[in-house]
């Protein structure tokens, strides 16, 4: 029935609510329109009026969090230009935290009690779904593990021949988090434009994802928080985006020059209307949302 | 032009000189990662179909299709000829081409022809034809096998199931596209 899952939608949102708030995190809501973005080499912004829409809060949380504000959550809506499928809305609606003091495995632990916590809390048409979530033992695996396992390409390989993503999106993906939730973890150092390196392995980045049931649910990482090498960069990240024959607009200056401020900390984006697909067990993305671009 | 992002089910574009429809569309994406558009490809000259991942920046030409109404001539063996009314011009489509039409194709009959670069690939017939009975075996009475078709002859030369009250002579509607019995038509 069309909009029979708003409901169970309404409950997921309320049960992250209280999780953070029973944890002292802190609720912000940030402007939505911006005049400059992280640079991002495949994520697309949409233009408002000069304007940019936000593509995900992550820079005005992180200037909050150098400011001082130790622990803080947002949801809200995100939007990237020409992504439209069974799992991408091109506005759809995210979940960021962030909190000072902890690293990347920190993050995954508390991403792995929030998902646990929403689903014993919510009533989920999905019960098998949440089952899933509710198992205690989540599987740990290095991306250099994860393509040793599925992938026909080593990781060295698929960077090389520019096929990383095809590598993921092709064999890993659709054979993670099956039988238990999975992160993966330890990315090329080249993805993980805003993560710190790994203490004593420089090739890789403290960065992570989840995969339930073959769905990406979750982006994360430990903040990467030297000004110089984030301005460097983000000048990658910007020739990349040039090169795509689209514009890389103004750089975040009061973002770089607020960084040095940062302590050490880990920050993470969910989606939550996958996150809602997966325990209402929807198909597709439409079933989850109150309308979709094609139905206004 | 097209680029990747106007990929979607139903569109039309020449690759490698062929002209192929989508028949089967997923948008996938890694969050940070690089769109990827997997597609399922319908080739329209031979039928083959395969399977082909495109990323953002691959551009294809729009297929070089154009439709139209011509009338139908003549056949002579495996030949039918048709001819557009407005330029006279006249192409010749095989019975292979034409494939099931030919049990619906009757003299001055108007189709539409899909033309690839000025080759012919496919014929639309009308949803519904009138064609005459030529052969019908009398409805054998006390018929005690419970059917409650017979089959008949009409003036093309296909043979379908209909009503035991229909005789040689009449004319029948014919859905084209299920080659079925819709009608008796009164003149």
């Amino acid at each position: 029935m069309a909009y029979s899952l708003l409901r169970p939608r309404a409950e997921i949102i309320q049960a992250i609510r209280t999780f953070f708030i029973n944890r002292e995190y802190l609720e912000v809501d940030t402007p939505i329109r911006l005049p400059c973005l992280i640079p991002e080499a495949h994520i697309e912004p949409e233009q408002s009026a000069g304007w940019l829409l936000q593509t995900s809060p992550e820079m005005c949380m992180k200037r909050l969090l150098a400011a001082g504000l130790p622990r803080i959550f947002q949801i809200c809506r995100c939007f990237r230009r020409r992504e439209r499928g069974s799992r991408h809305l091109p506005e759809f609606t995210m979940l960021e935290w962030y909190r000072s003091g902890i690293d990347y495995a920190d993050l995954m632990a508390e991403c792995a009690e929030l998902l646990r916590f929403v689903a014993a809390t919510v009533d989920c048409p999905d019960k098998s779904a949440a089952a899933l979530l509710g198992k205690a033992d989540w599987q740990y695996l290095t991306v250099q593990q994860a393509f040793a396992l599925h992938a026909p390409l080593t990781v060295d390989q698929a960077l090389a021949e520019d096929r990383f993503d095809e590598m993921v999106v092709r064999y890993l993906e659709p054979r993670l988090g099956g039988r238990r939730p999975t992160f993966l973890h330890d990315y090329p150092a080249s993805l993980g434009s805003l993560a710190r390196l790994k203490n004593g392995d420089n090739s890789v980045a403290e960065r992570f994802e989840l995969y339930v049931k073959g769905l990406e649910l979750a982006n994360g990482f430990s903040e990467l928080t030297d000004a110089a090498e984030q301005r460097q960069r983000f000048m990658r990240e910007r020739a990349i985006i040039e090169s795509q024959g689209r514009q890389s607009g103004p750089m975040p200056e009061r973002f770089l020059a607020e960084l040095g401020e940062l302590q050490s900390a880990a920050g993470i984006a969910l989606g939550v209307d996958r996150l809602v697909m997966l325990l209402c067990g929807a198909g597709s993305i439409d079933e989850v949302v109150a309308f979709t671009p094609e139905s206004l | 032009m097209y680029t990747a992002s106007d990929l979607r089910k139903g569109l039309k574009v020449e690759i490698d000189g062929d002209p192929y429809i989508v028949t089967d569309f997923e948008f996938s994406k890694p969050g940070k990662g690089q769109a990827l558009y997997r597609t399922r490809l319908k080739n329209m000259v031979t039928g083959n179909a395969f399977e082909r991942t495109f990323r953002s920046n691959d551009k294809f030409h729009r297929a070089p299709l154009e439709e139209r109404t011509m009338q139908f001539l003549y056949s002579q063996t495996d030949e039918f000829h048709f001819m557009d009314n407005k330029t006279f011009e006249q192409i010749v489509i095989t019975r292979e081409q034409l494939g099931d039409n030919v049990n619906f194709l009757i003299d001055n009959m108007e189709v539409d022809i899909l033309l690839f670069k000025e080759r012919p690939i496919g014929v639309t017939l009308p949803n519904f034809v009138n064609l005459v009975v030529v052969r019908a075996d009398p409805w054998a009475k006390g018929d005690t096998s419970g059917s409650d078709t017979k089959p008949v002859t009409v003036e093309t030369g296909y043979t379908l199931q209909v009503p035991p009250f229909i005789e040689e002579g009449d004319k029948l509607q014919i859905d084209t596209r299920t080659g079925q019995y819709l009608t008796r038509v009164k003149e």
